[in-house]
C-alpha cells in the first residue's frame, strides 16, 4: 500500500514502505513550461527535507527541485534525463525524479495530502 | 521600474483572449508565451510567421534642421549617410563609452523614426530632450502599436495584405497600407529571421492583429520565443549583454560604426570607442557553447582550465532551433577565439564548453527587395 503527499514547493512523494518516489507536481511542470534539462541526484547521495536534491530547466528558467524528506538517494530515473520533454508530458507517473529511503518517517506528518495540495494550488492562483 | 501603475498595449485584451500568460515585463502587462508554449512557438516563427507585440517599445520622432548630425553626438551609428528609406542599428552611448539603450533609427525623408527599448524608453526621452540641442523636436509617439511579424512565410503574408511590401529590401522603412490602415513598416526584426516591424493607429492595432493572425501561417508569439529566437540569432539584450559598462567593441558591435565615424568621433564616448578599436578591447562578448546538455544561465562564470574567472554568461539557455543549449557573455579577449576550450561554473560544477563564432543559427534576412507571389 502506498500514500502520495505532496509539498508546498510542487513536489510529490510517493511512499512505499520506507522509500519515497519523488516528482513535480502538474502544476509545477505547466508553471515551468517546457523543459528541457533535468539534473538528478547521484545513487548514494544523502538528502535532507526541504535541500537542494535535482534541477530541472525549462527553455524559461532552472529551477531547484527539493526533497520533500530526509534520507538517502537509492534510485535515479534516467529516462528524464535522456528525454526531459517526459516531465512535461506524465510528471506524476512515468517522470518520476529520485527514489529516497526515508530516515525519518515521521517528516510526512508536515506534508499534505492530494485534496490539500489542490487546495493549496487554487489559492495561490 | 516603478511598480504603481501597470500598463497595457492595445493588444492587451486580444493576448488574454488567446490565452497568453501574462508576466510584468518593463512596465508592462505581456505575454510570455501563449498556449502552444515557448518551445512551439519559437519553432512556429523559424518554420513558418509569428506575430509578436512589441507596442511595449518606445516609438520617437526626431524633427528640425540638421537632426541627423545632432543626433550623431549621442549614438556612434553614421546617420548623416542613412538615406531616405533606410533603417540602422545604433545604440545611445554615455560619456565612458558603456552604452545607455540600443535602438533602431529609420530616415523617413522628413523627419527620424526610432524605436527604443520600454525598460529604458523614459531615460531615452529624457536623454535626446537633453542632448539634441534646441531646434530638434522630439515626439514621442504614443498612439501607435508595434507589431512585428517574423519568419520565413512572413513575406508572403505580408505581399496578401500591403502590396509592396515584398519589394521591399533588409533594413529599409516605408509608409504602406497593410490591411488598409496606414502603417510604417521596416524590414527588419530581432529574430534572425525575415520579416517587418509595422507601426499602426492603437484604434487599429487589434483589428490589424486578427487580420495577420486568420492567415494560416501565422501564430501568436510571445517573450519567451522572441528571447530564445534573438539568442539563437546572436542578438543582444539591452540590460542583459549590453548596458553602461560594455562598450558597442567590446559588445562586438563594430559593424555599426562606420569608418567615418569612427575618424571623426564626436559621440559620447568617442574616446574609450577609438581606443578599444585602436588597441583592441580587454573583453569582448562571444557565443558559448556547452559540451553538455546542462544550460548556463547568466552571471555564471566562465573559467579557464586553471579555474580562474575570465568571464561571465550574460544570456544563455536553451535553442529549440540549435537543439541544445547555447550562451553569449563576456570573456577576457584572450579567450575569445572560436574554439577555445572554457570551463562554466554551473551550480559550482565546472562544465565544459567552447567559445563559438555567433549566430547560432543562421541568420535568414531578405538580402534584397525581390518580388513574392
Amino acid at each position: 500500500m502506498s500514500k502520495t503527499y505532496f509539498t508546498s514547493e510542487h513536489e510529490w512523494i510517493k511512499v512505499e514502505g520506507d522509500v519515497g518516489t519523488v516528482g513535480i507536481t502538474d502544476h509545477a511542470q505547466g508553471a515551468l513550461g517546457d523543459v528541457v534539462f533535468v539534473e538528478l541526484p547521484a545513487v548514494g547521495k544523502k538528502v535532507a527535507k526541504g535541500g537542494d536534491a535535482a534541477v530541472v530547466e525549462s527553455v524559461k528558467a532552472a529551477s531547484d527541485v527539493y526533497s520533500p524528506v530526509s534520507g538517502e538517494v537509492v534510485g535515479a530515473n534516467d529516462a528524464i534525463v535522456d528525454q526531459p520533454a517526459l516531465v512535461n508530458e506524465s510528471p506524476e507517473d512515468g517522470a518520476w525524479f529520485f527514489k529516497v529511503k526515508l530516515s525519518n518517517t515521521s517528516e510526512l506528518d508536515g506534508l499534505m495530502d492530494r485534496a490539500a495540495y489542490d487546495a493549496f494550488v487554487a489559492g495561490q492562483s | 521600474m516603478s511598480q504603481e501603475e501597470v500598463l497595457r498595449t492595445p493588444l492587451n485584451a486580444l493576448h488574454r483572449e488567446l490565452g497568453g500568460k501574462m508576466v510584468p515585463f518593463a512596465g508592462y502587462d505581456m505575454p510570455v508565451q501563449y498556449p502552444a508554449g515557448v518551445l512551439a512557438e519559437h519553432v512556429h516563427t523559424r518554420a513558418s510567421a509569428g506575430l509578436f507585440d512589441v507596442s511595449h517599445m518606445g516609438q520617437v520622432r526626431l524633427s528640425g534642421e540638421g537632426v541627423e548630425a545632432a543626433l550623431e553626438k549621442l549614438v556612434p551609428g553614421d546617420i548623416q549617410a542613412l538615406a531616405p528609406g533606410k533603417v540602422r542599428y545604433t545604440m545611445f552611448t554615455n560619456d565612458q563609452g558603456g552604452i545607455l539603450d540600443d535602438l533602431m533609427v529609420s530616415q523617413t525623408g522628413r523627419d527620424l523614426f526610432m524605436v527604443v527599448n520600454a525598460a529604458c524608453k523614459a531615460q531615452d526621452i529624457a536623454h535626446l530632450k537633453a542632448g539634441l540641442g534646441a531646434g530638434i523636436k522630439v515626439d514621442v509617439i504614443e498612439d501607435r502599436a508595434l507589431l512585428a511579424l517574423q519568419g520565413p512565410e512572413a513575406a508572403k503574408v505580408m505581399a496578401r495584405h500591403a502590396p509592396g511590401a515584398g519589394e521591399m529590401g533588409f533594413m529599409t522603412w516605408t509608409e504602406l497600407k497593410v490591411c488598409g490602415f496606414d502603417c510604417f513598416v521596416t524590414r527588419s526584426g530581432y529574430t534572425g529571421e525575415d520579416g517587418y516591424e509595422i507601426s499602426v493607429h492603437e484604434d487599429h492595432a487589434v483589428e490589424l492583429a486578427r487580420t495577420l493572425l486568420a492567415e494560416p501561417e501565422v501564430a501568436p508569439i510571445g517573450l519567451g520565443a522572441r528571447d530564445s529566437l534573438r539568442l539563437e540569432a546572436g542578438l543582444c539584450l539591452y540590460g542583459s549583454d549590453i548596458d553602461e559598462t560594455t562598450s558597442p567593441i567590446e559588445a562586438g558591435l563594430n559593424w555599426t560604426i562606420s569608418k567615418r565615424r569612427r575618424a571623426e568621433g564626436g559621440f559620447a564616448g568617442a574616446a574609450t570607442v577609438q581606443k578599444h578599436l585602436a588597441e583592441g578591447a580587454p573583453r569582448l562578448r562571444v557565443g558559448i557553447k556547452p559540451v553538455d546538455k546542462a544550460p548556463a544561465r547568466a552571471h555564471t562564470e566562465i573559467v579557464d582550465a586553471t579555474g580562474r574567472k575570465i568571464g561571465e554568461v550574460t544570456s544563455g539557455g536553451f535553442g529549440p532551433t540549435l537543439g541544445g543549449p547555447l550562451a553569449m557573455g563576456y570573456v577576457e579577449a584572450a579567450f575569445a577565439a572560436p574554439g577555445t576550450e572554457v570551463q562554466l561554473l554551473v551550480r559550482g560544477t565546472p562544465r565544459p564548453a567552447h567559445v563559438v563564432a555567433m549566430p547560432f543559427v543562421a541568420h535568414r534576412y531578405a538580402i534584397s527587395g525581390r518580388k513574392t507571389p
